[in-house]
């Protein structure tokens, strides 16, 4: 996980202070395009989690030696890759087991993004986060 | 409202504004309803029918010996003659009610199509096609053994008719081609590539999910084989659709589906069929749509639909030369003849943030491939932004869009 990712309480705290619809996306897009991008390698078919109007890539890779995973995630809209940041600045630092627990739509649904999320197949997001927890649910100790 | 007389007459002016007013979800609603090609919304003349049948007229249709079945039915098959008088079909046996167009396409798919084609046969389609007129012939040729063609399309978005000829052989037994494209709205010279089919002896199906809504249409007059439409993108209820065919093709096709409504006689060996077009309506019916459908048709009726047609015509125009001046936005599918769909791409955006931003500012497009797969692939695209219309928008939608879609690019 990098190192330099903004804190998911700085997200929450930043988000909250906003009142109009407009700094909020700002402030979205604005993440989205501070994500790194993922190595072209890594966009692979595998990697794919289509949706009916974005596409979103994601890698889950153990980390050897401690208990996190390193997650990477793309997208080819700003605003899904704004709320990517977001997923991922949520799931940094946390165990498998954490990840799998972790209530990702209590967090949207305090953000007010929770309509982002519910889209069943519209950007991808909703089966991203399927994804990564069954992804990380394989590096939980059974 | 005064914008309106620029592109309606003064007549129609006021005709224009007690249509918006019969639209429960477009008076009442603060939001630009711009995704008319996937559902229009529903007339109170819609909603009334569907309820006064739940409230008074409900049976189920055909059978039972009481009045309130002898009602059901009634409207059941009255709502089957407006189509009949919709369409301009010869005979009510040949308005089939399915569940949509994509149930209307599968029931050719399987009944005429498992029938009639067999290896070395062809189908030919084109890159316009919506899915629905796409996956149920590659299933069939998948069955069959029959080989599935999709005709070229040319950079306005038209069908490449060279390509279409070229196409067409005396191998070719079915056509299947939309009347209007649901991703770029250009409206296909049908009539035209009927005539050429039927000079090879092939049969043609047309999709009219996209033009019913819009457009007076005949098949006698188009000499369609088939003519497949839904219900919700004419003002219906979901869940309802109409299959058109010709009397001898429907009469030679076995039934897709059994239970009850489609037989004469059963016994355990065998069954005789019911004759059209309960051949093909298996099970109780979806006896409120239909009447909803037929609510429909008479709301359509009710209306001046040429005065319409060029009002819708006028707002296409309006829209897309509005759009089209704004930094680095391109219109997909420059067809001449179009019909309620605006396509477009923006320079360095994706269409999906375009949409979410639009979604923001309560104006409703549809993003995305449209259904239209390998058309998108075609055109090299990820997608567009569909603002689609229909008779109750009027020119403040379209400011609100012009000035909403503004913004959204200032964010990009």
């Amino acid at each position: 996980m990098s190192a330099n990712i903004t804190p998911i309480e700085q997200i929450e705290d930043d988000l909250s202070f906003f009142d109009d619809w407009e700094d909020r996306y700002r402030y979205l897009i604005d993440l989205g395009k501070a994500l790194p991008p993922m190595p072209e390698t890594d966009k692979t078919d595998a990697n794919i989690v289509h949706g009916c109007t974005s596409q979103v890539w994601l890698t889950v890779r153990s980390n050897p030696g401690q208990n996190t995973v390193d997650l990477l995630m793309d997208s080819d809209a700003l605003i899904v890759r704004g709320l990517l940041a977001l997923v991922l600045a949520a799931y940094a630092n946390r165990s498998p087991v954490d990840i799998v627990e972790f209530d990702i739509n209590a967090l949207f649904e305090r953000l007010d993004l929770l309509s982002h999320l519910s889209m069943t197949r519209g950007n991808g997001l909703r089966a991203m986060v399927q994804r990564v927890q069954i992804l990380a649910s394989e590096f939980t100790p059974h | 409202m005064d914008a309106l007389t620029d592109i309606a007459d003064e007549s129609s002016v006021a005709a224009l504004s007690k249509i918006r007013a019969d639209f429960p979800l477009i008076a009442g609603n603060e939001q630009v309803y711009l995704d008319n090609a996937a559902t229009t919304q529903k007339p109170q003349a819609v909603i009334d029918a569907l309820s006064n049948y739940y409230a008074r007229d409900n049976a189920n249709v055909h059978r039972a010996a009481h009045k309130l079945a002898g009602r059901a039915t009634e409207s059941y098959e009255n709502s089957r003659e407006s189509l009949r008088r919709f369409i301009n079909a010869e005979s009510r046996e040949q308005i089939i009610f399915t569940a949509g167009t994509t149930e209307s396409i599968n029931l050719v798919a399987q009944s005429w199509g498992q029938t009639n084609l067999q290896s070395g046969d062809e189908i030919i389609i084109t890159l316009l096609e919506h899915h629905s007129n796409i996956v149920p012939w590659q299933l069939l040729a998948q069955r069959t053994g029959a080989t599935l063609l999709a005709c070229n399309v040319t950079p306005e978005g038209e069908i490449d008719l060279a390509d279409y000829h070229a196409k067409l052989s005396t191998r070719t037994k079915l056509v299947s081609v939309g009347h209007v494209s649901n991703a770029l709205g250009t409206i296909n010279p049908v009539a035209e590539m009927i005539s050429a089919a039927h000079d090879k002896g092939a049969v043609v199906l047309v999709d009219g999910a996209q033009s019913v809504g819009h457009m007076a249409v005949d098949v006698q007059a188009l000499d369609a084989d088939f003519y497949a439409f839904s219900g919700h993108k004419m003002f219906g209820p979901t869940g309802i659709g109409v299959l058109y065919g010709k009397l001898e093709l429907l009469n030679a096709m076995p039934p897709w589906q059994g239970g009850g409504e489609m037989i004469e006689t059963v016994t355990i060996e065998h069954t005789t069929f019911n004759s059209l077009p309960y051949k093909f309506e298996a099970g109780t019916p979806n006896i409120a749509d239909a009447i909803g459908l037929g609510a429909a048709v008479q709301y359509i009726e009710s209306i001046d639909r040429s005065m319409v047609q060029q009002y819708e015509d006028n707002l296409l125009r309006l829209a897309t030369s509005a759009i089209a001046q704004l930094p680095g936005v391109r219109v997909i599918g420059t067809s001449a003849h179009k019909s309620g769909v605006l396509s477009f791409v923006v320079d360095g955006a994706h269409p999906g943030d375009i949409g979410t931003l639009l979604d923001q500012q309560d104006v409703a497009v549809r993003v995305g491939h449209h259904c239209a797969m390998p058309l998108m692939q075609h055109l090299e695209l990820p997608g567009t932004v569909r603002a689609s219309f229909s008779l109750y928008n009027n020119t403040d939608d379209l400011d609100r869009f012009v000035a909403a879609l503004t913004k959204a690019l200032s964010f990009l």
